[in-house]
């Protein structure tokens, strides 16, 4: 009994009220942290979750024929299944990695969300995966590849630094991407220390055996992109019969400069288009170049896909170029496949491609269709043609050309029994005064006589030919890997 | 009101209308409280193994029998009591029991979760205990100021013991760690309530008038400076922030509901503000847990990673409003203190908001049932000691909740009955043994009743 009269039960009230209203805050604050706020601490990128969710199931598969060339090992960690290989160094070019600490790349980041499984099209149903919070099983990527010719190229190349990229002319599918020295990519999955030591040692590595070759670097491709230029110069009508002789100096002093050009072969002066192509007068080449102009040059390389950045096949193709800022020297060197011009060995094989397709190129594409990982198709590439790069009869007298350099030319290492081989070497200087060691290139076609269609465009470049600088060739280095990939694609 | 229970119903010839007991929703609450805490075990184990664990039998029998016997206890000694608050507190210690099983998957080589379960049934004995032997509440008065003697011990016990994660707060005892401010706790809510409810004539009227505020003379206002001084000693010695918070907003609360005076609040909050704001300048400890606070990812932009504040919020934000299912979150990557002052993050990634908002109007009735009790007794002491027994437990969800969403600074504290912690759960258990007591007194003397006070 207190007897004041003061109402503590107001108070407690009161006291209650504070309370509720303690309660009221934590409520919305809980509120903001889950919801409002949710989404951006979801995608914080210090916020691991998303990661262990990527790894908290099997990832699909990378199939070649119908093996699968990649598989998952679960390692109780808790990013849990890691990526393993099947001949991952034959197939790294292809695969790129796929590591706990480093990511992915190649087709593992550009099928990523098929492999890891948040590709909507993998769902049974539309925003099933957002209301039960769950995750597809890794859906499958089947290649275009072709595991003989695969296997060919990388033993072809062996230990010397080079690339492979063949092709189907017709689709446009790839046939063979193969880049050395190359790297096993289990190495870098996981999350040991291990992992980092590799990483580390692939990425000092002088022969940088992590570069992909085939797709990421240029070269200059020197005389194999004498097909380029004749293609602009038969279409522009500069040259209207390939027997005619050209009206060609030797030595040819480049236009505006003192500069003389020379050759490596004897008669090519005023020698015709198909001597010219046959014995690779640089000479022709070059007053051809500039014959044709700077502008009709650059439409023709650009048919072919030089100058596009936007190929992606489905990764990224680092763009090959064809300089269109140039003076008339420098377009001669240009036709030439000097100066700045560049490319890498897919672009070359969509060369050969090309003249192999009647002048079409199509988009090259490593992706056949993509899959569940119970193995119905998900999607499937399309094939289309990207440029129309010749006339069909400019391809015509193209491939007539080829062929003779195969059968009585630079080429002849090339040949093969029972088929029709078409191909072009190259073998271009690099560095300053072209003290570089010469980098050896050999693209080349070859047709089945028993078929209608071409089967097979490659491109091969070998950067450390292992001989003394005057003997190196497209013709002698590189034509005879160029001939085994083919071989494996004709007969497997 | 319906034949629910099987004893609640109220004698015909009493003056006043009885409440029914409602013994039998107890038991019937507390039979769901079980199950839904046996049903999270088996969902864990569902989610992790695709199979009910084998310890569920156990987990659920275990849990099963100490409810009882707590039912049995208030059903004989206190059958009047408010049939939520047991209930409650079964199934949040049966909830906090499956949360720490569930993180011991993740720390396979430290399991807790049985630990906390000896220390449950301790608790659930001393509830009994307390509801057995303590026949009325107005017996504890006597005791007010043995009590802050008590808990003073207590409170200065820890600093003699070394400091273990940057906080004086625990002791050693062959291998068992306790927390003595957790007991200090209740201690200081009986001597509060038993001061104020002897003093609070002298409190309330006295004091000048400053602009609305009527404020307190000198000669009242040193027990207040030396409680302030007490929170600030805890909290400089012991560097435990958040104990020091619940004793000061403890103080004001009662001392409030005791006078009625505003003017307290002020004084109060002004202390709370100066103390608050030197500590955190002055104090390392207190300093990184305000820079934390003020910006959670300053140390993900620093390059270091997500200290445990962020990965708090990240656990929480990954579980949306429906949660990612128990067993199914990744709130161990908080590390440290996951099972203790976390425990909340895996809760809300787990369950979602609305798992969460469960959670925290569970405490909200808790609190309400505990003030409920307040208003419907008529001593001021029981009054006093029922609001005082509530607001710890507010405060604490407050303070602690607050902490790990980033509402206040972070500071160490037991979520009450679902943190990893034998003190915490013990003392809780104490506290709701209290409120069963206090609100077996409220009802028997006829439920919300007039009383003198109100009757003006």
């Amino acid at each position: 009994m207190t007897g004041n009269g003061r109402p503590m039960a107001r108070y407690i009230r009161h006291a209650a009220l504070f309370c509720a209203l303690l309660l009221l805050a934590l409520l919305v604050n809980a509120t903001r942290v889950q919801i409002v706020r949710g989404g951006s601490y979801d995608e914080n990128p210090a916020n691991r979750r998303s990661t262990i969710a990527r790894y908290g199931q099997p990832r699909g598969n990378i199939l070649v024929g119908d093996g699968p060339i990649t598989g998952s090992r679960d390692s109780g960690q808790r990013f849990r299944f890691e990526r393993t290989y099947r001949d991952g160094p034959l197939y790294a070019p292809v695969t790129g990695f796929s590591s706990q600490v480093y990511g992915t790349a190649f087709l593992e980041a550009a099928a990523d969300g098929v492999l890891a499984g948040t590709d909507p099209l993998l769902s049974p149903l539309p925003l099933w995966n957002d209301l039960t919070r769950g995750r597809n099983p890794g859906g499958n990527v089947v290649t275009t590849l072709d595991p003989v010719a695969q296997r060919a190229a990388y033993a072809g190349l062996g230990s010397r630094r080079g690339a492979v990229a063949a092709i189907e002319p017709s689709t446009g599918r790839v046939l063979a991407l193969v880049s050395t020295p190359s790297y096993d990519p289990a190495e870098l999955s996981g999350t040991d220390a291990s992992v980092a030591r590799a990483w580390a040692r692939l990425n000092s590595a002088p022969d940088k055996p992590m570069l992909n070759r085939a797709v990421r670097q240029t070269y200059p491709p020197g005389s194999t992109f004498k097909v380029v230029t004749a293609a602009a110069a038969l279409d522009a009508g500069v040259v209207r019969d390939v027997d005619e002789p050209t009206r060609s100096p030797d030595p040819y002093r480049l236009p505006g400069s003192s500069v003389r050009l020379t050759n490596e072969v004897e008669g090519c002066e005023g020698a015709s288009l198909r001597y010219a192509f046959q014995w690779s007068c640089n000479t022709v080449f070059a007053k051809l170049g500039v014959a044709v102009g700077a502008g009709a040059m650059q439409g023709t390389a650009s048919g072919f896909g030089f100058n596009d950045r936007e190929l992606r096949i489905p990764f990224r193709v680092s763009p090959s170029t064809f300089d269109t800022r140039v003076d008339e020297a420098q377009l001669a060197l240009s036709s030439i496949g000097q100066y700045n011009t560049r490319a890498t060995p897919l672009q070359m094989a969509m060369v050969a491609a090309a003249v192999a397709n009647n002048g079409a190129v199509r988009t090259p594409h490593l992706v056949e269709r993509t899959t569940t990982g119970d193995g119905s198709t998900v999607a499937t590439t399309g094939q289309r043609t990207l440029h129309q790069a010749m006339n069909p009869a400019t391809a015509m007298r193209l491939r007539e050309l080829m062929t003779d350099v195969v059968e009585e030319g630079t080429g002849t290492n090339a040949a093969i029994p029972g088929a029709t081989v078409g191909g072009k070497s190259g073998t271009a200087q690099h560095g300053i005064h072209n003290s570089g060691t010469p980098y050896a290139w050999f693209i080349s076609w070859a047709q089945s006589d028993r078929s209608l269609e071409t089967a097979v465009a490659v491109a091969v470049v070998v950067e450390d030919a292992e001989a003394d600088r005057g003997d190196i060739s497209g013709g002698g280095d590189a034509a005879p890997i160029a001939r085994a990939v083919m071989e494996a694609v004709l007969d497997p | 009101m319906t034949a629910t229970g099987t004893t609640a119903q109220a004698d015909p010839s009493a003056p006043v209308a009885r409440p029914p007991r409602r013994r039998g929703v107890e038991f019937t609450l507390i039979v769901v409280a079980v199950l839904l805490s046996v049903y999270g075990y088996c969902d864990v184990g569902l989610a992790r193994n695709g199979s009910v664990p084998p310890g569920v039998v156990g987990h659920g029998a275990g849990l099963g029998v100490l409810a009882l016997l707590a039912h049995v206890a208030v059903r004989l000694r206190a059958p009047d009591a408010d049939p939520l608050l047991l209930p409650i507190a079964v199934l949040l210690n049966g909830l906090g029991l499956v949360l720490i099983h569930r993180l011991d998957l993740e720390t396979p080589a430290d399991r807790a979760a049985p630990t906390q379960l000896v220390w449950s049934t301790l608790g659930v004995g001393l509830f009994i205990v307390v509801v057995v032997l303590l026949r009325d509440h107005r017996v504890l008065q006597r005791y007010t100021y043995v009590s802050v003697v008590a808990a003073l011990v207590l409170l200065v016990l820890p600093i003699f013991f070394p400091a273990v994660n940057g906080a004086r707060i625990w002791i050693r005892i062959a291998g068992f760690s306790i927390q003595p401010g957790e007991f200090a706790k209740v201690l200081l809510a009986v001597f509060f309530a038993g001061y104020l409810a002897a003093n609070r004539n002298a409190l309330a009227h006295t004091g000048r008038r400053l602009w609305r505020l009527q404020l307190p003379t000198g000669r009242v206002l040193g027990p207040v400076l030396a409680i302030w001084l007490l929170s600030v000693g805890v909290l400089v010695l012991e560097r435990d922030l958040g104990t020091s918070l619940l004793f000061f907003g403890l103080f004001v609360i009662l001392l409030y509901v005791a006078t009625g005076r505003t003017g307290w609040i002020a004084v109060g909050l002004l202390l709370a503000l100066c103390g608050a704001l030197a500590v955190g300048e002055l104090e390392p400890h207190v300093h990184s847990r305000v820079e934390d606070w003020q910006n959670p990812f300053a140390s993900i932009e620093a390059g270091r990673g997500p200290n445990q504040l962020a990965q708090s919020l990240f656990a929480f934000a990954a579980g949306g409003f429906l949660g990612t299912g128990l067993g199914l979150g990744h709130s161990s990557l908080i590390g440290f203190a996951v099972k203790s002052d976390f425990i909340l993050a895996t809760a809300g990634e787990e369950l979602g908001l609305a798992g969460l908002s469960a959670i925290f109007l569970l405490y909200g009735l808790l609190v309400e049932r505990g003030y409920r009790a307040g208003l419907g007794l008529r001593d001021p002491f029981g009054r006093l000691l029922a609001v005082g027994l509530s607001s710890i437990v507010a405060l604490q969800v407050f303070v602690i909740a607050g902490g790990v969403t980033g509402l206040i600074p972070l500071t160490g504290m037991a979520m009450p009955f679902l943190a990893q912690g034998g003190s915490s759960v013990v003392t809780n258990w104490i506290i709701v043994a209290l409120l069963i007591r206090v609100s077996d007194s409220a009802r028997a003397q006829g439920g919300r009743g007039p009383d003198e006070e109100d009757a003006r």
